[in-house]
């Protein structure tokens, strides 16, 4: 997440809404704590005068190719008017300047795939070991993890979210059908999710790239134009309810039907699950889904239509294209595939350790105790007056060297009192050579 | 200067199911915020929640007392409680004493002192009869 300096009214708003306390105000305005940050869009949602933003790219970037495919995540679909289909939504893609549609959708199904047989595998063969597995198609709770639950790491499902899986594929079984070398192609992903964009502009290079991407609010007028003006039809969808409806919450685990499953979404409702989960109390359940936005990617930061209404309008599109049932053709692409390994991780999972208060144990030990000893002084408000989001972070921000005691108004109030007194006292007391009131009085 | 070793307690209510696992969760943020490993912190979490269940399911009141050096890692349940009649049986799997309520609740399978048991290094139950119980949990940390 980036800030938009020139909007911040330096409110208190989102730091107290922010699941890793990623944020303080500091001189008059929000500053993000990037190692803490997992992009979830918390703070867009919050703030009231749109001062938050993902870094993204434009329809601009789309002039650095000659061929340009977009690769639409499946909640794009539930972003237009009622009885607006895939394909019109597809084809308006084409109409603002790409000259391909890649689903991501369709992918989904393979990763839809790629996940039972994981499910299967590793419920088989490990005994019940790190249960339940977690999804890891949320990238915002991934870091969540990374960040303030990193035992659970090993819980994560090592697979690739759908999206990736559509650029894998697109590189494989389309890039070698077109007559361009692959660095004139460019990959964009149309997303409505501030932690996927951060992902891509972060990435190491891979040989299957993403280019760029474009949040859904920036493309929106645009398509809307074109999906109600353009003629209907054109480019026909390749993907089928199944992967349509992985853009809501529970679609994930609808889709790859394990019985023993769970769903969770919202980012706050996520961390309080992953908080049971490390104490060891969830391990009868094999698998969770679990999206940062409520209502899964249709409530994502970067969208525009209502997440309720956009959940329906997936839920019924995926009803009519049917999602029952992964198509043959796709099962058996999976079955060619997953023993390749195609769909795992290519790197490793490391833990974000930015809640550690020193990398050295006994440092660490003296902070947490000088932690304990601000605390007994400071109010236990949580007002957020001195920037940060509690007392207990206010404190962690002063034994780390980032805030002093005195940015508390409280602390302030009764450093001025006690100044105060003292002010009294001095201005009563006389020097000796001063005759006394009352006899200056009497003289009179 | 002597090595810094850090103690800290967190108090337990007996029959408070809406706070209960908070000193747990407590437990885990400090030694997340120290920097312990993931794989300890985790057995630390497991032990010291059914150590709190325990405190919550059986006593009046109690503490966990949080105790951090190098190398070592211990947390210590004390509660005023009925105490444990014969702590050998109660370390059997499947073995429990707990209320109907606490079971339809979800807890009293008998799991409590024998996932402890599984996550420490070294375990010592002192117990007695009607006045109550102190569990010594110690967690080598490498």
């Amino acid at each position: 997440m980036v800030l938009a300096e020139e909007k911040c009214q330096g409110c208190t708003n989102c730091i107290k809404n922010c699941p890793t306390e990623a944020i303080r105000v500091r001189g008059g305005k929000a500053v993000i704590l990037t190692e803490r940050c997992i992009d979830c869009g918390e703070c867009i949602r919050t703030c009231e005068h749109h001062a938050k933003k993902a870094l993204s790219d434009t329809l601009d970037d789309l002039k650095k190719f000659r061929y340009r495919v977009a690769l639409p995540a499946p909640s794009l679909y539930g972003q237009f008017k009622k009885g607006v289909l895939p394909r019109q939504v597809l084809a308006a893609l084409l109409r603002i300047g790409f000259d391909e549609v890649y689903e991501v959708a369709a992918a989904a199904e393979l990763t839809t795939y790629a996940v039972r047989e994981y499910l299967k595998e590793y419920t088989a063969g490990n005994g019940r070991r790190n249960l339940p597995l977690i999804s890891s198609s949320c990238p915002a709770v991934v870091r969540l993890i990374q960040v303030r639950f990193p035992g659970l790491i090993p819980h994560i499902i090592p697979i690739d979210p759908p999206y990736v899986t559509a650029a894998k594929l697109f590189y494989r079984n389309r890039l070698p059908e077109l007559e361009f070398p692959p660095e004139e192609v460019g990959l964009f992903f149309i997303t409505p999710c501030p932690a996927k964009i951060t992902e891509i502009k972060t990435a190491v290079q891979q040989d299957y790239r993403v280019d760029g991407a474009l949040p859904f609010v920036s493309l929106y007028g645009k398509l809307q134009e074109q999906v109600e003006t353009g003629e209907k039809a054109k480019v026909e969808p390749k993907s089928t309810g199944v992967g349509i409806g992985w853009a809501r919450a529970g679609g994930e685990s609808v889709a790859v039907k394990w019985e023993n499953a769970l769903s969770v979404d919202g980012i706050h409702n996520v961390a309080a699950l992953l908080e049971e989960i490390e104490m060891d109390k969830l391990n009868d359940i094999d698998y969770i889904e679990a999206m940062a936005c409520q209502e899964g990617c249709v409530g994502g930061a970067l969208t525009v239509e209502n997440p309720f209404v956009a959940r329906v309008k997936i839920r019924k599109l995926a009803e009519a294209a049917g999602d029952k049932k992964l198509p043959a053709e796709v099962s058996a692409l999976g079955r060619t595939l997953y023993p390749q390994s195609f769909f795992y991780w290519t790197e490793e999972l490391t833990a974000r350790p930015a809640l550690q208060l020193d990398k050295d144990l006994s440092v660490a030990i003296r902070k947490m105790e000088k932690i304990g000893q601000l605390m007994t002084q400071l109010p236990g408000l949580d007002c957020g007056a001195c920037g940060s989001p509690t007392c207990r972070s206010l404190a962690e921000d002063i034994v780390q060297g980032n805030a002093q005691l005195s940015d508390c108004i409280f602390i302030l109030r009764e450093e001025l009192e006690e100044l105060a007194r003292k002010l009294l006292i001095f201005s009563q007391k006389r020097p000796q050579t001063l005759r006394p009131e009352t006899e200056k009085e009497g003289k009179k | 200067m002597s090595a810094p070793r850090m103690s800290l307690d967190f108090p337990v209510t007996g029959g408070d199911f809406i706070a209960a696992g908070e000193a747990a969760s407590k437990i885990k943020k400090t030694l997340r915020q120290l920097g312990i490993d993931a794989a300890v912190i985790r057995r630390v979490s497991i032990a010291s929640y059914e150590a709190e269940m325990n405190i919550v399911l059986h006593a009046r009141r109690g503490r966990l007392v949080l105790q951090v050096e190098e190398g070592e890692i211990r947390v210590i349940a004390e509660d005023e409680g009925p105490g444990i009649d014969d702590i050998e049986q109660a370390m059997q799997e499947g073995f429990s004493t707990a209320s109907d309520l606490a079971r339809e609740m979800g807890f009293g399978a008998g799991m409590g002192l024998p996932n402890m048991k599984k996550c420490t290094d070294e375990i010592i139950i002192e117990s007695e009869k009607n006045l109550g119980t102190r569990v010594v949990m110690r967690f080598l940390n490498k």
